[in-house]
């Protein structure tokens, strides 16, 4: 099961967001997709999960391809995918929000003992279980838009920037249980961040995108290591 | 050239001439259409003050009809119990009118989508039969609403419907080359900005709450109008001159000359005076029954606005300017 | 002390009624956010198909559950064919909150023009499946009959069951989840094209009922310009802003709010007065209330 993405081509109207990448991520491997801002980072993950029409090229997991469909049907491939800004569903409560992501699955044992197994992951919202989604701080609603995404038992998992406006111990717990709970259930994971240390640092593999092309591609640990991506990316 | 044209002093001397060319038009075209010209300057007036309130104010009425009743109403009274001169009587007619748009938005400015189309549609249901309950507005039957003879200066030959025509074209050209002063001042694009994003043109220094308000306010003004030259063409005022349907009508040809800009606003107008001609022409050629003729206009009328809605939802002015614009940004590569 | 009592009998019929209109247009804002004008139309249809099953099978109950059969089909196809295209072609531009219930009302003219040239524009008339005759209390006849209350109690029902369904199934969840926000429900793997259309299969279900449980009861003709159909549409959409349009039982209360005051209005002032006082209730609430009775000021964030 692998993820590969082959001159992958994204057009917003008239600005090519995306242009020409290619990459792959092995089974189990965590992938940090890493640049500024406008880099292409969301635009990739939008292609992957359905969201934004590719132009052109291909995207496949575990051979079947991912681009051109609707997002329903990508997720029933195994792949899930929280999108930026916390998405959760304020209206509903943290219940529904969690069991929403199982719906389509139709078997609700298994969606209770999943469900059971991210409660005990974020107990923060087993406390809340029946509170609506808006009285939740920041830093629990990611837990919460992350709990629904594994709610669909994936195979693979795109994050874009869980850190967002989290404080930094909110940040390091949410990594942390993200890196947890990926190599418990044998996740691949794509995460995009502009907390590019904190992403490298859980990372097998980093790839670094500039105006849609890819500016670098390797392991993390020597992406940490390279002089350029450190004065760009990493601030020292 | 160009700059001369969109000056104030180029687009007066613009409708200047339209009304000359009115003028002339109208001494040589029979009197069914004399009337029918009437009625289309009286839609003008109405579909306008549309474009202003929902185009540009971004505010849904269902029910300018209520307001359009307003107006006549009020200019039938002023002739009835003032005896005023006609013009005078529109004043009236636009002032009152005005007033009730002023009470009418402030409440309105609070609401938004469906609540106002909502309360609209309340008040345009409502309105009319309140006459059935004051003895003075005249019940079922109504007023009457008589404009008088045109002086006899304009000669023997001049017809009643000529003088309709003429007043209500006077109107309408009056009507248009002030609200396009509006529109293109700063009061234009203060509306847009609301009714793009209010909470960012709050933020700019904009208050959206009297913004809207001074919309509507003027957008009734217009629309009593409108009801006035409706009344002097029917001559009458009455509950059932101003049913549901109308406000419904109004609706329509706003969208079909493209609610956001006046410059289709003669596609409207002329839609709702000439759709019930073709129906009759279809009717008379093919099935001649009672069934066609009463149910073809609403249905012609109703797929042509589902049509547009679906193909030209700007309005096909506006779909003209974007294919001329695109055809200028492909050339200049 | 009986007219008191008759008031507030007839008040409640025909609040119930035009609840069963405000829910079915709550159902679609719920789906889709948009008011369905065209409700009334597609009513009309359904009702037109109750009255052909009665007249070949003589069974009002069939034709009922046919009518709304009917109803729920004609509504996914509305959205399906018309909707989901409109709000493709549509979805920017100024016209963007406007042109749904354009389209909508619209499609309300469309659909009652081409009634009018199948059927004709006679008045036709549906026998009320059980007595319309009053009941008695000590020789007074009330203004209730067996008939009047089939329809609340009919109203009742189908507003229980609909709350049950959307606040506590999976479908009511998907439902709610594709309304507030589409984009999240679809990486949920909802299929919220789908779900969109069985609400309003489920709105035109409940509009179909209104159609037919209004007809049989006294005066009310059936025929495309029909003026009860009119007034359908419009103290049903009056009831639905009332409550507030987000909930099934505030679309009950403001129908029945509804209803009452203008019972009384009608009975203890002036029938002239009826429409206006519509208009007067409404306006209150919402100056009170901006976003009706029940409904409840929503930051949306996330």
């Amino acid at each position: 099961m692998t993820l590969i993405v082959s001159d992958l081509v994204v057009d917003h109207g008239a600005i090519r967001a995306i242009n020409n990448i290619s990459f792959r991520v092995e089974e189990g491997q965590l992938a940090a997709v890493i640049g500024a801002n406008g880099a292409g980072k969301t635009t990739l993950l939008r292609t992957l999960s359905g969201l934004t029409p590719a132009t052109g090229g291909s995207a496949t997991w575990h051979g079947s391809e991912l681009l051109y469909s609707k997002p329903e049907k990508i997720v029933r491939r195994g792949v899930s995918h929280v999108s930026e800004g916390k998405s959760v569903i304020a209206e509903l409560t943290v219940k529904e929000n969690l069991s929403l992501g199982a719906l389509w699955r139709r078997n609700s044992d298994e969606a209770q003992a999943t469900q059971e197994m991210i409660l005990e992951t974020f107990p923060r919202l087993s406390e809340r279980i029946d509170q609506q989604a808006d009285t939740l701080s920041g830093g629990e609603r990611q837990m919460l838009a992350i709990g629904r995404a594994l709610m669909s038992k994936p195979s693979l998992l795109l994050l874009d920037e869980p850190s967002l406006g989290l404080a930094p111990l909110v940040v390091a717990q949410i990594f942390q249980s993200i890196h947890a709970l990926t190599s418990q259930m044998g996740l691949t994971v794509v995460l995009v961040e502009q907390n590019a240390m904190s992403a490298l640092k859980i990372a097998d593999l980093g790839i670094v995108l500039n105006l849609g092309r890819i500016a670098a591609h390797d392991s993390a640990q020597h992406l940490i290591a390279n002089p350029q991506v450190r004065a760009a990316y990493l601030g020292y | 050239m160009h700059k001369f044209i969109h000056s104030n002093f180029g687009r007066l001397t613009f409708f200047i001439g339209i009304g000359i060319f009115l003028f002339l038009l109208g001494n040589r075209v029979d009197e069914l259409r004399v009337y029918q010209g009437a009625t289309l300057a009286m839609y003008v007036v109405a579909i306008s003050s549309l474009i202003l309130l929902t185009g540009y104010s971004g505010q849904v009425s269902l029910g300018h009809g209520a307001l359009l009743a307003i107006g006549g109403y009020s200019a039938a009274l002023a002739r009835n119990h003032l005896s005023a001169p006609v013009w005078i009587c529109f004043a009236i007619a636009i002032v009152v009118a005005a007033l009730a748009g002023a009470v009418l938005g402030t409440a309105a400015a609070r609401l938004s989508g469906p609540y106002l189309a909502g309360t609209t549609l309340a008040l345009a249901v409502g309105l009319p039969s309140i006459a059935n309950q004051f003895g003075i507005l005249g019940g079922e039957q109504g007023l009457l609403f008589d404009v008088g003879f045109p002086p006899m200066s304009l000669g023997q030959e001049f017809t009643q419907y000529k003088w309709y025509f003429w007043i209500a074209s006077l109107a309408a050209l009056i009507s248009l080359w002030w609200l396009q002063n509006i529109l293109r001042s700063r009061y234009g694009r203060t509306w847009r900005a609301v009714r793009g994003n209010e909470v960012a043109a709050e933020l700019a220094g904009i208050h959206a709450g009297k913004s809207k308000t001074l919309a509507f306010t003027i957008s009734s003004g217009l629309a009593g109008l409108a009801g006035a030259l409706l009344a002097m063409t029917i001559s009458t005022v009455s509950p059932s001159a101003f049913p549901l349907s109308l406000s419904f009508a109004l609706l329509t040809g706003a969208v079909l000359s493209g609610v956001t800009t006046l410059a289709g606003v003669m596609i409207g107008a002329l839609t709702l005076v000439v759709t019930p001609e073709i129906a009759d022409a279809i009717s008379n050629r093919f099935a001649n029954s009672e069934n066609v003729t009463t149910n073809l206009p609403g249905l012609l009328v109703s797929a042509l606005l589902i049509l547009v809605v679906l193909l030209v939802p700007n309005g096909p002015v506006e779909q003209m300017r974007t294919v001329r614009h695109r055809k200028r940004a492909s050339t200049h590569k | 002390m009986y007219q008191f009592i008759n008031t507030v009998l007839i008040g409640i019929t025909s609040g119930a009624i035009y609840s069963l209109m405000a829910i079915a247009l709550v159902l679609v804002w719920r789906s889709t956010r948009v008011v369905n004008f065209a409700q009334a139309g597609q009513a009309l249809v359904s009702t037109y198909i109750g009255y052909a099953v009665i007249q070949s099978f003589h069974s009002f109950w069939l034709a009922l559950l046919i009518a709304m059969l009917a109803g729920a089909v004609v509504s996914a196809l509305v959205d399906a064919l018309f909707m989901r295209t409109l709000f493709k072609r549509a979805a920017q531009g100024p016209i963007a909150g406007v042109a749904p219930i354009i389209a909508t009302l619209g499609l309300l003219g469309l659909i009652r023009g081409v009634l009018g040239l199948v059927v004709g524009n006679k008045d036709m008339s549906i026998r009320p499946p059980v007595s319309n005759i009053g009941y008695t209390i000590s020789g007074h006849t009330l203004a209730f009959s067996p008939l009047k209350l089939l329809i609340v109690s009919s109203v009742l029902f189908l507003m229980l069951i609909l709350s049950l369904v959307f606040q506590h199934s999976n479908v009511g969840l998907a439902l709610r989840a594709s309304a507030y926000a589409p984009e999240i429900a679809r990486l949920a793997g909802v299929r919220v094209d789908g779900i969109r259309t069985f609400g309003w299969a489920l709105a035109g279900a409940a509009g179909a009922a209104a159609g037919m449980l209004q007809t049989p009861d006294g005066n009310a003709g059936l025929s495309p310009d029909s003026l009860e159909f009119s007034l359908l549409l419009v103290f049903g959409f009056i009831a639905a802003v009332i409550g507030g349009l987000e909930s099934l039982i505030g679309a009950v209360v403001g129908g029945l709010l509804l209803g009452l005051v203008l019972a009384f209005v009608l009975t203890y002032i002036s029938g002239s007065l009826v429409f206006i006082t519509a208009f007067v209730v409404l306006i209150v609430v919402l100056l009170v209330r901006p976003n009706g009775l029940i409904g409840t000021r929503r930051v949306r964030r996330a």
